[in-house]
Order: C-alpha cells, then sequence, then structure tokens
C-alpha cells in the first residue's frame, strides 16, 4: 500500500509546483524629461528601441510591409518619436506581433508597438497607451455592386450584412449600427475583404484611413459608404501600446507631445493620410 | 440454486467492493483537498483565479457563447449524418473486387489521401473563400454551409478509413458463408459484412465523432460566429481568459457523452462475443 500513497503525495506536490510563481513588477514611473535620455532608458537592448507591428502591415500606416523603410505615417512616427528620445534610425529595431497578441497582458517582446491601436478603457486594463497620435473615424466600406452601396443613412446599413474584424473598435462600430442580421467577424482584415469580394457580406467596417486605402488601392470597384459616428461622442484616437506599467510610458508620451507641439505629427499626417477627411458622416 | 459457500463468498465480495469504495472515496477526498490548499496557497494564484477563473465574466460571456455552441451543434449534427453516409460510400468504393471497379477504386484512393492529407484550416480557406470569389451560380456563399462542406470534406476521408479498417478486418469465410447461403454481392455486404464492420470499429468512429465536435469551433475562422469566436470576442473586450474557459469547458462536456456512450458499447460488445 506503500506505493499509491507515494503517487499520491508526488501528484499532490507537483500540482502544487506547478502553480504559477507571484512575479513582482514595481512599476517606476519617472519624473517627464528628466531620465528621458538614451542611455538612462531602460529598453529592451540597452541602446536600442525595439518597436512592434503586425505582419503584414498595412498601406497607409506603413509601405510595401516594410516598417524599417520611414515611409507610411506609423513607421514615420515611429522614427520621429525614435530622433526624439535620441535614437538614431540605425538604433530603431522592429519586431512583428500579431494585433491581438499586442494588446495581451504578460511579458513584451517590443518597447513599444504601433498597430493602429485605439485607445479604449477596457485595453488600459491589460497594457500602457501613449498620448495619442491620431484622431480616428470608422468607417464603412463596400462594393458598387453590392446592395450595400446605395446606401444613405446608419438605418440603410441596419438592413446589409457586415463584417469587421474581431477585437477592433472597428467591430464595436459595427454593433453600434444594430443590423438586423449578425456582424460576421473575421481573424483579420484580409479575410473580411475576402468575404466582401465573395459577396458574403455586403459591408466591411474599417478605420478612416484603411478604407481609403482599400477602396483606392486594394479592391477594384470599392466604394466608401460613409462614416459612422463616434460612440459616445469622444473622437477615438490611436495610442502608442506599451507594457503595463513600463518605465518608458512617461517619457514617450511626452515625446509624443512634443512631436504634436512641434507641428510633426501634422506633417506625417498630411504627406501619408492627406486623403482623410473626404467621407460622408453618415446620419 | 445458491449453496451456502456460494452465497457466503458474494458476501465476502460484496463486503470487500464497499470497502474499496470507501477507500476510493476518502483518499480522493484527502488528494483533492491536498491540491486545493496547495494551488489556492500558491503566491500567483489569485492572478491565475482573476484571468482564468473570474465567475462574474464566466456569466457574462455564457449567453453569448451558449448561442454560438447551439450554431456548433446544428453544424455536428447535419455534417455527421453527411459524413457517415458519404465515408461509407467511399469505403464500398475502396473495396470493391474486380478489374472493372478499377476507376472508381482509385477514385476512392486519390479522395482520401488528398483530403486526410490536407490541413483543415486550408481547407476551410478554399472552400469558404476560394469558391464563392469565383461567383458561379448555385454555388452556396453562407460561411456557416461552406464551412461545413469543409468538415464533411475532410471528416468523409477520416472516417471512410475507418469503414474500410472495419470491411477488411471481417473475415472470408463469413462472406463465403453468405455467398454459400445464395446471397448476392450486394446482399452479403449489407446484410453481412456491414454489420459486423460498424460494430468493430464503433470506437474508433466515436473518436471521430468527439474531434469533429471540436473541429466545428473552426468555421468560426470564415466568419460565423460560433462558440470559439463569441469566446475570443468576449476576451478582446476584457483581456480576460475566462470566457476561453466557459467555451472549452462546454466542449469538454459535449464529448463526455459519447465517451461514455463508447465505453458502454464496449463493454456490451465484450458480453455479446462472451467475454468476461
Amino acid at each position: 500500500m506503500r506505493a499509491p500513497g507515494l503517487i499520491l503525495a508526488v501528484t499532490a506536490v507537483l500540482a502544487v509546483a506547478c502553480a504559477p510563481a507571484d512575479e513582482t513588477t514595481t512599476p517606476t514611473n519617472q519624473v517627464d524629461g528628466v531620465a528621458c535620455t538614451k542611455d538612462k532608458l531602460p529598453t529592451l537592448t540597452a541602446g536600442k528601441i525595439t518597436f512592434g507591428t503586425d505582419q503584414p502591415a498595412y498601406e497607409p500606416w506603413f509601405v510595401d510591409d516594410d516598417p524599417t523603410n520611414g515611409k507610411g505615417f506609423e513607421s514615420a512616427v515611429a522614427y520621429a518619436l525614435a530622433e526624439e528620445l535620441g535614437y538614431a534610425k540605425t538604433d530603431v529595431v522592429w519586431t512583428r506581433v500579431p494585433f491581438n497578441a499586442a494588446i495581451q497582458p504578460g511579458r513584451k517582446t517590443y518597447d513599444m508597438d504601433l498597430n493602429e491601436f485605439s485607445i479604449t478603457e477596457e485595453r488600459r486594463q491589460a497594457v500602457d497607451f501613449s498620448a495619442p497620435y491620431y484622431d480616428v473615424d470608422q468607417a464603412v466600406i463596400t462594393l458598387d455592386s453590392s446592395k450595400a452601396a446605395s446606401a444613405k443613412t446608419l438605418a440603410d446599413l441596419k438592413r446589409v450584412k457586415i463584417g469587421a474584424q474581431v477585437g477592433t473598435t472597428s467591430f464595436d462600430a459595427a454593433q453600434r449600427l444594430q443590423p438586423e442580421q449578425d456582424v460576421a467577424v473575421y481573424n483579420t482584415n484580409d479575410d473580411a475583404k475576402a468575404a466582401l469580394r465573395a459577396g458574403q457580406i455586403d459591408a466591411l467596417v474599417v478605420d478612416l484611413p484603411t478604407a481609403f486605402y482599400i477602396t483606392s488601392a486594394e479592391l477594384e470597384d470599392g466604394l466608401i459608404v460613409g462614416q459612422i459616428p463616434a460612440g459616445d461622442g469622444k473622437p477615438e484616437q490611436f495610442g502608442i501600446v506599451l507594457d503595463k506599467g513600463s518605465p518608458l510610458t512617461a517619457c514617450v508620451s511626452t515625446a509624443v507631445e512634443n512631436l504634436r507641439t512641434e507641428g510633426t505629427l501634422t506633417r506625417i499626417e498630411q504627406e501619408w493620410l492627406s486623403s482623410a477627411g473626404t467621407a460622408p458622416e453618415l446620419k | 440454486m445458491t449453496s451456502e459457500l456460494q452465497r457466503e463468498r458474494s458476501a465476502y465480495k460484496r463486503s470487500r467492493s464497499r470497502r474499496s469504495t470507501l477507500v476510493a472515496l476518502l483518499s480522493t477526498a484527502v488528494f483533492a483537498v491536498a491540491v486545493g490548499v496547495g494551488v489556492t496557497g500558491a503566491p500567483g494564484w489569485p492572478r491565475v483565479r482573476q484571468s482564468f477563473f473570474d465567475v462574474e465574466m464566466a456569466w457574462r460571456s455564457l449567453p453569448a457563447i451558449l448561442e454560438g455552441l447551439w450554431l456548433n451543434l446544428r453544424v455536428l449534427a447535419v455534417c455527421g449524418v453527411l459524413i457517415v453516409v458519404l465515408a461509407l460510400l467511399v469505403a464500398t468504393m475502396r473495396t470493391l473486387r474486380g478489374p472493372v471497379w478499377f476507376p472508381l477504386r482509385a477514385l476512392a484512393t486519390v479522395y482520401v489521401d488528398l483530403f486526410r492529407g490536407l490541413p483543415l484550416i486550408i481547407l476551410l480557406y478554399l472552400v469558404g473563400f476560394g469558391l464563392p470569389a469565383l461567383r458561379l451560380t448555385g454555388v452556396p456563399n453562407d460561411s456557416v454551409v461552406l464551412g461545413g462542406a469543409a468538415l464533411v470534406l475532410a471528416y468523409t476521408a477520416y472516417v471512410a478509413e475507418v469503414f474500410r479498417a472495419g470491411i477488411e478486418s471481417v473475415h472470408p469465410s463469413q462472406v463465403a458463408a453468405a455467398r454459400s447461403l445464395g446471397l448476392g454481392p450486394r446482399a452479403t455486404l449489407r446484410l453481412v459484412v456491414l454489420p459486423q464492420a460498424v460494430r468493430r470499429v464503433m470506437p474508433a468512429l466515436l473518436n471521430d465523432f468527439v474531434a469533429l465536435q471540436k473541429d466545428c469551433g473552426l468555421i468560426s475562422v470564415l466568419g460565423a460566429v460560433d462558440a470559439v469566436r463569441a469566446a475570443q470576442i468576449e476576451h478582446a473586450r476584457a483581456f480576460n481568459f475566462t470566457p476561453y474557459v466557459v467555451a472549452g469547458l462546454l466542449f469538454v462536456l459535449l464529448a463526455v457523452p459519447t465517451a461514455r456512450f463508447a465505453d458502454a458499447l464496449g463493454r456490451r460488445l465484450e458480453r455479446r462475443q462472451g467475454g468476461r
């Protein structure tokens, strides 16, 4: 009878040993502008700054799926930000992190992630956000041939089949339309576009700059139906994602604010997102 | 008539079995308490409980997940029936003897090789997004129907192989005996070979059925909001893993009856064949 008892005891001990140990994280928010220099910033690799984004990375946020070329709105913002913090172009490292993985709680493989992340209270529970670097609207796109093409009001859109990417604020905007049919939910916008082309959905909700890019460059007969009004009257804003309690957050936010007051953000926006702002606002 | 000795033996056996049950119960209770105290006492436990076992979160996400699961169940029922019928057809085609049937045999073999080898996720993308993109008339456009079609294509290949194994395990003497009784080839297959074959491969079939139950969740990649997707949506809102745990548990609960049914079936088979 000794062996079974022993096995029981060992199993119990193992089960206990497998329970995760506590990690102590002590957020050390520094005073603005004091230690925000290249030699003091505690980045993943000393002297380097690691940015994360998804693969593929889309226009107009990145160009040619190559974040390192400095082209596209978010790539340009990243390099301007690195410069503001005192990093040379060669100190900038990029890593690829899927959209939904980037905002999970837990250890990060990046110092900061630019991936069209809208700042929401729910996401703040899991990650830090920098000061916002872009105000964004959600838009509905469709094909000329679709029955959604003739939609003029929000009420018209209730009657068509709508799709969106999972875990995005575009999905929340699609839900806000309260369509009669369930919103179709896709892993990526590429899957959603395939469904739109195939006629499985009539319309797709994406953020406005993405809407401009998809309808002008990716879908031959694509068109923008219009913008969806913000949920609670507040504009939606993109923020840079950092690890929860990251010591970099304060410095990054200060740097973003500096870029805004210098007019750098506006200049980058005009260069890469100039077509935004001409889609009708749906009522 | 039971002898005195036999009655004594039975009484002794019963008392020993009661004792065993009691010991098992007691040791299980001790074990559960030890694990429970150990796990909940571990330093990381509050965080684990909050992100995996948040009761309020589970309750909030349950309606959406249940609604999604209802879709999974309907897909499972329809696909299950179609798969059994088609797989029997393919298996029969593969076991046909005689040179005349070569084309059918070859076709069935190619089918099984192709669809058993193809990763299900690729098949789902090809059928779910690729087929409707052709815009051919008559091709369905519903993501659930297309996802179901992909599942049927893949699982028919697996199940056909299980059926074939069953058919080939029936001893040739059974066929010879049936033929000598005057049954034709088709009647032999239907009345003698298939009943024995199906009975023998039942555990393997139920195994594939459990796999199908879970893989029904893959239709979510085509845009259908099933239990898996509903959980993903809830998770993306709050960064809490509890909805996945809820959906996972529901799928496990779904598989338990199949497992018990398989056990019962196995015992019945044993008795029929004069085993223990």
